[in-house]
């Protein structure tokens, strides 16, 4: 079995590093400077796991050999890029997408014919370099299949992923988890992004009038309705998640902070704009939702 | 007749220089900026910009310095009008006071304390540039009214703002004086927070049509609240903001909050869209971006 990760972040360089102590694997770069670091040190884990792995990696899609799994794994604004790099070749591989938000699928599906599988990822890990990634939360990957794959690739990919060490769980229908996430993550990313707050006690405090916790609620409860209007029963519930989440007391930066401090674009059209344009596909007001996903696209805006 | 201005920042110090050019008015300040006191005592109060005054005036920081004054005029932020009209109360025991600040509240905080109170709006504005020193901005107009709970007689009211518009300052005694209070609230409430949480100008908050949207659905619940209450706004907030949008008016202009922020200062969002929310719960009207609004910049306040 050979693999490719496509876009080598803190995820993508989490799945590489791990299934390469299981099978051979390729690993795309968008900078050739990564490539050639990466062949020339592996990839090292250190946090929740320690080792350090060997992979092939190129900047171009051409030096690759053909593979039976493709992993994109890049920012969900990076979706694009990737699946046009990939696009045209690889027939025989199998894509599995793991961004957050809504749309990956169909962004690589207007690449290829390729038989897809669609992933969420709960597992976090930070880059510290292009050749090191710490892995913090152990917490699981699911997949499912997506536009008619069988359930059992689904289920042998899932395997793949536990023998080399992650954790991952094949589902038979995907989107409660992924719209569990997509409802978490809107909310959590955009008042984040916003606030300049870490993902913290103050997103579960709902005591005074003022509290953000009542906001947060309240974007979660649009989400919910949304998700029901769609059909979808969701997997878990996202103020619970939430809850929880601050409840472990590391404050986590949610990425859209960091990009927005960053002044770099962020995920806010595949995970805010994909819910609010399903709340208008499915006629349900979604003010709130609307709301934030307008000011952190404007927050985008205000970089230049 | 003897004012004291309680909080000599931009707006106080605008009021204490005019008022201070009157051979009949007898001014004094109250502010806790020593710096700021101990100028005004040897240089005189001085104002550039739209106009160059300078006045002859006392100032201090204590309280039991000051004497007893037939009129207040109270100029602080409006998170300490409680404890500045707490600290001179005992000097307006025979005389009214009134409130220039911005937002929703104070009136009720200087009830507490005083026995005929001036509800107040004012558009001048400035900025302090040195201790003794404030550049005058934007001219304006002033409106006096009865503070309803606890109002301040009719003559006394007329006699204020007759003195006022003699200094320099023009301003209209009126028996409802909540309209112009709502519309300048309404109109702060709806543009200042978004400049704050997006970074950008007023000018761009308006040509970005989906922020503007936003910014409408403010502006309605604001309305609805004012509607709730009989008060009949003196002009339409939406047609300010978008005269205010104009390239020659306030294209440019960083709302005052954006700069607070920028500046890690506390916002007045408690007065604004807080005091929106508190107003529309009194009497039943739904407020729920002004909400999340005043939630977001809440938030954003405890990231520091």
């Amino acid at each position: 079995m050979r693999v490719c990760v496509v876009g080598a972040g803190s995820i993508g360089s989490l799945f590489a590093a791990h299934l390469a102590t299981v099978g051979e694997v390729l690993v795309l770069t968008r900078r050739d400077d990564h490539a050639r670091a990466l062949n020339e040190q592996g990839l090292r884990v250190s946090g929740r796991h320690d080792f350090t792995a060997r992979v092939t990696a190129a900047s171009d899609a051409r030096d690759l050999p053909d593979f039976d799994l493709g992993i994109v794994a890049t920012k969900a604004n990076g979706v694009e890029q990737a699946a046009e790099s990939i696009g045209g070749k690889f027939a025989r591989a199998t894509i599995m997408t793991v961004q957050n938000g809504l749309g990956a699928e169909e962004i690589v599906r207007a690449h290829g014919r390729w038989p897809l599988i669609s992933g969420v990822t709960f597992m976090s890990g930070t880059k510290h370099s292009d050749t090191h990634v710490e892995y913090i939360l152990d917490t699981p990957t699911w997949i499912g299949p997506y536009d008619g794959t069988p359930f059992e690739e689904v289920e042998d990919v899932a395997r793949l992923l536990v023998d080399s060490g992650l954790k991952a769980e094949a589902l038979p229908d995907l989107r409660p988890a992924q719209w569990s996430k997509l409802i978490f993550n809107a909310t959590v990313n955009g008042v984040a992004a916003l606030t300049g707050l870490p993902h913290d006690a103050h997103f579960a405090a709902e005591e005074d009038i003022g509290d953000l916790g009542h906001l947060v609620h309240e974007l979660v409860d649009e989400g919910k309705r949304v998700a029901a209007a769609a059909g979808v029963e969701l997997h878990d519930d996202p103020w619970e998640m939430n809850v929880l989440a601050t409840k472990r007391g590391s404050a986590h930066y949610p990425s859209m902070l960091e990009d927005v401090e960053a002044r770099r674009p962020t995920e806010v059209e595949l995970i805010n704009g994909a819910l609010v344009r399903e709340a208008r596909r499915h006629s349900v007001a979604a003010p709130l939702q609307t709301a934030v996903y307008r000011l952190v696209r404007a927050r985008e805006a205000s970089y230049s | 007749m003897r004012v004291c201005v309680v909080g000599c920042g931009a707006v106080g110090s605008l009021f204490a220089a005019h008022l201070a050019q009157l051979e009949d008015v007898e001014v004094w300040a109250f502010d806790l900026a020593q710096e700021h006191v101990a100028a005004i005592n040897r240089d005189g109060l001085r104002l550039t910009g739209a106009g160059d005054v300078v006045g002859r005036l006392r100032a201090t920081s204590d309280a039991a310095e000051l004497p007893a004054c037939d009129f207040g005029i109270v100029a602080t932020k409006a998170m300490h009008t409680s404890a500045a009209i707490a600290a001179t109360a005992h000097v307006f025991a025979g005389g009214c006071v009134a409130t220039v600040q911005n937002g929703l509240g104070n009136e009720e905080a200087i009830a507490e304390h005083a026995a005929r109170v001036i509800r107040g709006t004012t558009f001048p504005a400035g900025k302090i540039v040195a201790p003794g020193h404030v550049q005058w901005d934007v001219k304006g107009d002033t409106t006096f009214g009865p503070f309803e709970p606890k109002p301040a007689p009719a003559d006394e009211i007329e006699r204020l703002a007759d003195a006022c518009t003699r200094g320099g300052m023009p301003t209209h005694a009126v028996a409802d004086a909540r309209g112009p209070q709502w519309r300048k609230v309404i109109f702060n409430a709806s543009t200042n927070p978004i400049g704050a949480l997006t970074g950008l100008t007023h000018g761009r908050v308006c040509e970005d049509t989906a922020l503007r949207a936003l910014v409408t659905a403010l502006v309605d619940e604001g309305k609805a609240v004012a509607a709730a209450q009989d008060i009949v706004l003196d002009a339409d907030p939406e047609e300010l903001i978008d005269h205010a949008a104009r390239p020659e008016v306030a294209y440019d202009h960083k709302a005052s909050m954006l700069q607070d922020v920028e500046a890690r200062r506390l916002t007045e969002i408690d007065y604004l869209n807080g005091g929106i929310v508190r107003f529309g719960d009194e009497h039943g009207v739904a407020t729920p971006h002004n909400r999340a609004i005043w939630a977001l910049v809440r938030g954003l306040e405890r990231s520091w």
